[in-house]
């Protein structure tokens, strides 16, 4: 909490030094995310990607594992959902789950083989997952193009048709024709499934105790290598499914040349959420709100928007850094205490 | 074949400057114990600082600007790197997300500031580097085709660059005693070296050189600050641990990255290429590298403490 008041303490100085008022920056930033049922749904829908990249992130962490390869696998769930789309004519919910498969499964194979690589060979998964990153970004950049081309762009691929859509016309209409979706409600579910299992199953009691202690674990009898294996194949798993969310959910086609961002703000995401479920859904929800009332405070003011990554990345550092400053802070009220 | 090597080595070569010189910077942070993740966030404040600079003095001073414009990104990387020092070094924070908090600022932050002064987030610079040959050696055979002819005068620099910073890590006791550090810094502390003030410094080259890498973008093939260099910060993260963590080492990866990147740019221009898909050509450097570090993790001399925050009280 305290990085998050941080975090907006920062930006509330940028917005001071480029001679701005701060506080009405803030009034349309928050308005621009919430004042009518439209804008409410595009925070949910801004922030499905990322609840289940922070979700992916995390759900590593908690093994121990560092993912920073969910842009990578969530871009290869994209286009797995979006090649599916294009290429099969199915009544629309067997197309759908037949797409949500198919992303979950090429994000759980990106997820995989770092997951190999660290368990068998000990290659550091950073490393890993950023090459993975690239050879999905490469993969993209000259599949879409061959098979799946735009209709005017060779940039981008067609765009999938309604039935291969995950917005539905209730959702959009409930929420005034906003592009919330149903990969909010796939989201939500993840969070439930993925609570259930780190804190409910002996699949969840021994990637954390892996995550713990690789050694210990080992001693008590616990594959560590099968379990840093599956936890990369889940968390990989995860991405692509929020890969599926935002290509055929939120955006209708898939561009090439571009990592999604949301990837690596899942970091931030997981972060703030402190690694748990629930916290992961409370962080998104709170960064989706900052990334779609950027725009409407850029309209109304002349504050960049590039503001709300700031303000994300600032609350990443300070909570990286923020449990220590707690302690001092701690430690220095007590000095000042006991001199009284 | 000989004369697609001579056509394309100069772009290999403006690639792989930049890279190794970053490369290097992350090698120095994670010798003495830090972990530097942020390398591609540094290389974005230098190649933003060097476009400021730059484009403010070009009109000025045109013959010096580009030089100051070096310097100050220099600079100013390692100013940015403090940040990751302070939260590695002295709140003992998780040294990896430190540094991805440094990359997302790095990316928000300068293209914030840019935008606030151009609208569109860009810098154009009018002038780069201008390459040169040069005299005398460029006549030598082979080797005056391929090193001395139309190259850039950062590229000599950098090279000079890693001759000292070979040299210093080796054989001076400033190099020894931050090696130590790396490897085991209580042992360090105990010989009467202050890990901390070691650490600061390394950290702090690391930010200055990933700083002038940014910059070398810009003044060589780049031109413009667009917020990001797609990646290589990344890539040479990648190369410095494919180099294992070796000044040379990091200058074979990060050639190999050069020329791989290149002979895969240029790929639909030169006929006896065109055969292979562009999929593979493109995907080639990174599958190599996984495929490298599979081999070699038996060998893997990863600094012993990097990624450690130093505890003072462990054994």
């Amino acid at each position: 909490m305290t990085a998050v008041v941080l975090g907006l303490l920062a930006g509330a100085v940028l917005m001071a030094l480029i001679g701005n008022n701060p506080l009405s920056g803030y009034i349309y930033l928050f308005r621009g995310g919430l004042m009518s049922i439209e804008r409410v749904g595009n925070t949910l829908a801004t922030a499905t990607p990322l609840i289940l990249t922070g979700l992916s992130v995390a759900f590593a962490f908690r093994t121990g594992l560092f993912n920073i390869g969910a842009a990578g696998q969530m871009l290869i769930g994209g286009l797995c959902a979006t090649a599916v789309g294009l290429t099969l004519t199915l009544p629309k919910p067997l197309l759908l789950t037949l797409m949500v498969a198919a992303a979950i499964l090429g994000g759980a194979v990106w997820g995989f083989v770092p997951g190999l690589l660290k368990a068998k060979f000990n290659v550091h998964e950073v490393v890993a997952t950023i090459m993975m990153n690239w050879i999905s970004y490469w993969t993209v950049y000259y599949v879409v193009p061959a098979y799946f081309k735009g209709a005017y762009l060779e940039t981008e691929s067609r765009k999938i048709s309604e039935a291969a859509s995950l917005k539905v016309h209730w959702l959009t209409d409930l929420f005034g024709g906003s592009y919330v979706n149903l990969g909010f409600f796939l989201a939500v579910v993840s969070v439930i499934i993925i609570a259930f299992v780190l804190n409910r199953t002996t699949l969840g009691y021994e990637l954390k105790a892996v995550g713990f202690n690789r050694h210990a674990a080992q001693y008590a009898g616990i594959g560590a290598n099968r379990n840093i294996i599956m936890a990369m194949m889940i968390a990989g798993a995860l991405a692509g499914l929020g890969g599926a969310t935002f290509y055929v959910g939120y955006a209708s086609n898939i561009q090439i040349g571009i990592l999604p961002t949301q990837g690596f703000d899942g970091i931030a995401v997981a972060l703030l959420g402190s690694n748990s479920p629930w916290g992961v859904f409370g962080a998104a929800i709170f960064f989706g709100l900052l990334h779609s009332g950027k725009g409407f405070m850029n309209a109304m003011t002349n504050i960049p928007p590039e503001i709300a990554d700031t303000i994300i990345a600032t609350i990443i550092y300070f909570a990286a850094t923020s449990i220590l400053i707690e302690r001092n802070w701690d430690k220095l009220k007590k000095k000042v205490g006991g001199a009284k | 074949m000989w004369t697609i090597i001579v056509q394309i080595f100069p772009y290999a070569i403006a690639f792989t400057i930049p890279l190794l010189i970053t490369a290097l910077g992350g090698l120095y942070s994670e010798r003495s114990g830090v972990v530097n993740i942020g390398l591609e966030g540094l290389m974005v404040v230098g190649f933003f600082t060097g476009a400021l600079v730059i484009s403010k003095l070009e009109v000025t001073i045109p013959d010096h600007s580009i030089w100051i414009g070096l310097l100050a990104a220099f600079i100013a990387g390692a100013l940015f790197s403090l940040l990751h020092a302070f939260a590695c070094i002295s709140l003992n924070a998780n040294q990896v997300i430190s540094g991805t908090a440094i990359n997302m600022i790095a990316g928000a932050l300068t293209v914030f500031l840019a935008r606030n002064m151009t609208g569109s987030g860009n810098i154009l610079i009018v002038h780069g580097l201008i390459r040169r040959n040069i005299p005398g050696l460029s006549r030598l055979p082979i080797l005056g085709r391929l090193f001395f002819t139309q190259v850039y005068a950062t590229t000599w620099l950098v090279l000079a660059i890693l001759f000292v910073a070979w040299f210093a890590l080796y054989k001076t006791s400033f190099g020894l005693r931050l090696r130590a550090c790396g490897e085991h810094p209580q042992a360090a502390d105990a010989a009467g070296i202050n890990v901390y003030m070691m650490r600061y410094m390394a950290v702090m080259i690391s930010g200055a050189f990933a700083g002038l890498g940014g910059a070398i973008i810009l003044v060589t093939y780049s031109g413009e600050f667009t917020g990001t260099v797609s990646g290589l910060g990344f890539l040479a993260l990648a190369a410095l641990i494919f180099g294992q963590w070796k000044p040379l080492g990091v200058l074979g990866a990060t050639f190999f990255f050069g020329f791989a990147s290149t002979v895969a740019n240029v790929s639909q221009v030169i006929p006896a290429l065109t055969v292979i898909p562009g999929i593979l050509l493109k995907n080639f450097p990174y599958v190599v590298t996984l495929i490298v570090l599979v081999l070699s993790s038996k060998y893997s001399q990863a600094p012993r403490a990097a990624g450690e925050p130093y505890d003072k009280g462990k054994r």
